[in-house]
């Protein structure tokens, strides 16, 4: 038997979670450590597993299966392919940098790096799932540590509202997918809940037609589909920085996957009739998302409503059931992770230093702090699809994609780059050049050496994406074979 | 099914209520002979003696797979009794544990002489197949529950929720009492395996079952808190000392529905689509209203009374979908309830002890007070609502997917709807723990050792269901086969 390194990856952050909560309250430098020693630990697997995938081979790798209730065959099964491994390492960087940039937290460091790794363990568990409960198992696992974090370490005003409302939010479209995962199941008869038999099951027709919305739309949710995104926007601004890093970063791209996992997957018929109109939700996510980003004048409000944009664009991808528009969805889960996961990290240091976000309020950031700006611009250039960078190799493909089946629909989803640029050109002028006001000169600070190793880090990744697709484009590209194999060469 | 010579079957048949009986002796004698300041030793014997009764079943006491019907056939021999049995020693046990360091009630020995009373009524509830021996098993469980109910008598709240307790229980017991007396007057049998061949033999109107069953659900639906039936719960458990609180909502209502399996599944299997039918609606108006009236309590206790109305709601869907995977859902469901709200109200107890409140505000900075205590609540109610990797997870998931089985989509969807607003409340309890903050928050709440233990064990065995749900699961197959 090999080396089980998936289950490793998964399970590393929840055994560090217990170790580290059995570590005393007062103790709050061990915890760090002990949290950054763990992300590590997590990050390296990930990468090493990461480059370890063989792509000439294709399929799932590094399979693991454990019986776990055989009377309904359920099992504990899980694997890489070319869709999940990107995910993989991003939700490993997320997490390292996440640590990285919680540093400074005070308030029980303790119980916020346990629910945080808890929260690890669910988002790598659904990624690498391939039983459908398993993937439900860790889909609900990664959800209510969320509302804890948000809910106490998040910002005081909005926060016990935001945080119940993104619960509420991701829990009823989890659930209503469930009941879809169990009409699967029953409907199958195959007694398992193996999603690589659930592939060839052959629901009928009708069936998938039935129930595909339920799942797609269920785990949408997540995903920020329109008009379910509500939750988002809110979410991330109310949350910690690592958290937000997490959540728009990670999380979201969790209901993309699990859409196209169990409703695009196990369904196929069922995507090629209900695309048509989900592809206009995904439209208005686009264009919408984008244009709300626009006029926000909070910095968080910003980003925020930009993710519900850019993951408009994963859908959308997924929408166009093509080739290309497939592997452009892959690649922008991941450069979106590493992109928002940067803005966030950069949202959350000028906040900590000013205290307000007001975009009115700040300026000339980038005389005291000018790796953050640096980095905020490289974030920005990939946000807009500028080559050079990973936004572009994401973007391109999708948009080749949508022309191919929809072009009005391409024509229109463009306009949000005009937007997206207007917007992140304006936050770079307001927020880092121009005049400081009086309040912060002498108060504001540069940021410290492990907010800067972050910023390098997510910075390095989203350049050499971009510079350099070749270390993820065959990837996802196989992994999308698989897909087309599913949909029937469509 | 000579019941006239006593054979080895017969006595270990009745192996988990002869020791029970033997230890209530113990304890009372105890208590007479120990002299005041070691009465706290009486919890741990009642403990300890309840899980060694629990070995020796499982050594010399299982059943084989072959049921068999011992003394009379008043009772029968099989594996969903005994599982029933081992779950109410369980619970009993942990009980003991939760209440050995509250003084006006841990350190007297009527106190385990009753509740150990009840658990013996409670082994016989389940394994009874006749409806004289059924009726005499519930008033055994029922009467000392009255008397812990209102155990505290300097207590106004307890008093009121003793007596309560006991009108609304001896009301609807006289009207099973009244519909038993119908079902041996119609089908000249008390035996419920008998039943079955009368109904089909005689060729019994159907109209004549319908009625008596009405009467003998009024009972079935006091015991598990079900709609319309419910009201007693809330201000019987807010008034009880909180272990019996703990106590009345997880075994005896896991015996009531141990009974309402025995007896509609087998001996009224030939109305199953009125009684289903019946079901569903108590299973649906009974999480619904359960889940709507949490949203607005302020006190812990009642909040947790409603939410348990609301659990056998949920387990009712298991209930009306009967299958194999139905019935094996409802005895998963509850074996992993009774560990998840013992936990719930176990740690209510060591807090409440501590602040004398059961208010849900009074539980502000709880994290900051005892991090421990904060982290078991935060277990004990994610597995309430249905999070993973907790129990009540795989609890829930097995219910809908006994009724997506039989096709009841809809009525899996509502208990999927109902299971969110489970999750705001409990989300609310757990946001005043960890986010709000208190002026008493530098004092320390210590839980006492035998709270400590038993929390412990309730927690630990929360998560084991909810990672290796297997075993467990396969224990529930073990009894629910033994139905039939």
């Amino acid at each position: 038997m090999q080396f089980p390194i998936l289950s490793f990856i998964v399970f590393t952050p929840i055994v560090a979670a217990l170790v580290i909560f059995l570590i005393p309250e007062d103790r709050k430098d061990e915890v760090r450590v002990a949290a950054l020693a763990a992300s590590a630990f997590a990050l390296i697997l990930s990468i090493w597993v990461y480059f370890a995938y063989d792509i000439q081979v294709g399929g799932y790798q590094f399979v693991e299966q454990v019986s776990w209730i055989p009377a309904l065959g359920i099992s504990y099964k899980v694997g890489l392919d070319g869709m999940n491994a990107p995910l993989v390492l991003l939700t490993g960087v997320v997490m390292f940098t996440g640590v990285l940039i919680s540093w400074g937290i005070d308030d029980r460091p303790r119980e916020f790096f346990t629910f945080l790794f808890i929260l690890a363990t669910g988002v790598f568990g659904v990624f690498v799932s391939l039983d459908l409960f398993m993937l439900f198992f860790f889909y609900e696992i990664a959800v209510f540590p969320m509302y804890l974090l948000i809910a106490i370490w998040g910002w005081k005003e909005t926060r016990e509202y935001a945080a119940m409302k993104l619960t509420l939010y991701l829990f009823v479209g989890s659930v209503i997918a469930l009941v879809g995962a169990l009409a699967m199941y029953f409907t199958a008869g195959l007694g398992t809940f193996d999603m690589l038999e659930l592939e060839k099951a052959g629901f009928s027709r009708e069936f998938q037609i039935l129930w595909f919305p339920f799942v797609f739309i269920g785990f949408g949710v997540l995903g920020g589909i329109f008009p379910f995104h509500n939750w988002s926007p809110d979410g991330h601004v109310a949350a910690p920085t690592a958290v937000s890093m997490f959540h728009a970063g990670v999380l979201m791209k969790l209901g993309a996957f699990a859409a196209l996992r169990v409703g695009l997957m196990l369904m196929p018929e069922g995507a090629k009739f209900h695309m048509s109109w989900i592809i206009l939700l995904t439209l208005v996510n686009v264009v919408y998302g984008a244009f709300i980003a626009s006029v926000q004048t909070d910095f968080k409000y910003v980003i925020g409503f930009s993710s519900v944009s850019h993951m408009g664009l994963v859908l959308m991808g997924f929408a166009t059931l093509t080739r290309e528009g497939l592997i452009g969805s892959g690649i922008q889960m991941f450069s979106h992770g590493v992109m928002t996961a940067l803005f966030f990290a950069v949202v959350g240091m000028v906040y900590d230093r000013a205290h307000t976000r007001e975009i009115p309020k700040l300026g000339g950031f980038r005389k005291v702090m000018p790796m953050v700006a640096i980095a905020f611009i490289i974030g920005g250039l990939v946000s807009m699809g500028m080559p050079g960078f990973s936004g572009f190799i994401a973007e391109f493909p999708i948009f080749m994609g949508v022309w191919k089946s929809y072009p009005m629909i391409a024509i229109i989803a463009a306009i949000s780059i005009v937007i997206t640029a207007s917007y992140i050109i304006r936050v770079v002028g307001r927020v880092f050049y121009g005049k400081m006001p009086e309040e912060f000169e002498g108060h504001v600070h540069d940021v410290t050496v492990l907010d800067k190793i972050a910023l390098v880090f997510l910075s390095f990744i989203l350049i050499a994406l971009g510079v350099f697709p070749g270390w993820m484009v065959p990837l996802v590209e196989s992994g999308v074979s698989t897909i087309l194999r599913l949909l029937g060469g469509a | 099914m000579d019941g006239s010579v006593f054979n080895m079957t017969m006595f270990l048949a009745i192996l988990p209520e002869l020791w029970i009986f033997a230890l209530a002796s113990v304890v009372l004698v105890l208590d007479l002979t120990l002299p005041k300041e070691q009465h706290r030793v009486l919890g741990w014997v009642t403990a300890v003696g309840l899980l060694l009764g629990m070995g020796i079943s499982l050594i010399i006491g299982m059943p084989s797979d072959q049921p068999q019907f011992v003394w009379g056939d008043l009772i029968r021999f099989d594996q969903l009794g005994f599982v029933f049995s081992l779950l109410f020693m369980f619970g009993a046990a942990m009980t003991a544990l939760f209440s050995s360091n509250l003084e006006k009630l841990g350190q007297r020995g009527d106190y385990y002489v009753l509740m150990l009373v009840s658990t013996l009524g409670m082994c016989l509830m389940a394994s009874a197949a006749d409806v004289i021996m059924l009726y005499l098993a519930i008033e055994t469980t029922s009467i000392p529950l009255y008397v812990l109910a209102g155990f505290y008598k300097e207590d106004e709240k307890s008093t009121e929720a003793g007596f309560k307790y006991l009108l609304f229980g001896a009301m609807t017991s006289a009207i099973m009492l009244f519909g038993f007396s119908y079902l041996f007057g119609i089908a000249g049998t008390t035996n419920l395996y008998e039943l079955v061949n009368r109904v089909t033999q005689n060729q019994l109107s159907p109209y004549l079952l319908y009625g008596v069953l009405a009467f003998i659900l009024v009972g079935f639906a006091f015991k598990i808190s079900a709609f319309p039936f419910h009201f007693w719960a809330p201000d019987v458990y807010a008034g009880a000392p909180t272990p019996i609180t703990g106590f009345l909502s997880t075994a005896s209502k896991a015996a009531g529905f141990a009974v309402l399996v025995r007896v509609l599944w087998i001996g009224f299997v030939e109305i199953q689509p009125y009684w289903v039918y019946i079901l569903t609606g108590v299973s649906i108006a009974t999480m619904t209203i359960g889940n709507l009236l949490a949203l607005a309590q302020k006190d812990i206790k009642r909040l947790l009374a409603y939410s348990s109305i609301a659990h056998a709601g949920y387990a009712l869907i298991g209930f009306v979908a009967v299958s194999e995977l139905g019935a094996t859902s409802v005895i998963f469901y509850l074996i992993v309830y009774l560990l998840t709200n013992l936990a719930a109200f176990g740690t209510v107890a060591v807090f409440e002890k501590k602040s004398g409140s059961s208010d849900i505000a009074s539980f502000a900075g709880l994290s900051r007070r005892s991090p421990w205590l904060a982290m078991m609540m935060l277990v004990a109610f994610l597995s309430l609502a249905g999070m993973p990797p907790f129990g009540g997870f795989v609890i829930k998931f097995a219910v809908f997917a006994a009724a997506v089985q039989r096709g009841l989509i809809g009525l899996a969807v509502i208990g999927v709807l109902n299971s969110i607003v489970g999750l705001y409340y409990y989300l609310t309890v757990l946001k005043v723990i960890y986010l709000y903050r208190s002026e008493e928050e530098h004092i320390a709440v210590p839980i006492p050792q035998a709270s400590l233990l038993a929390l412990a064990v309730l927690c630990i065995g929360v998560i084991f269901v909810g990672v290796i749900a297997a075993p467990w699961f396969d224990i529930a197959t073990l009894g629910a086969r033994g139905l039939w």
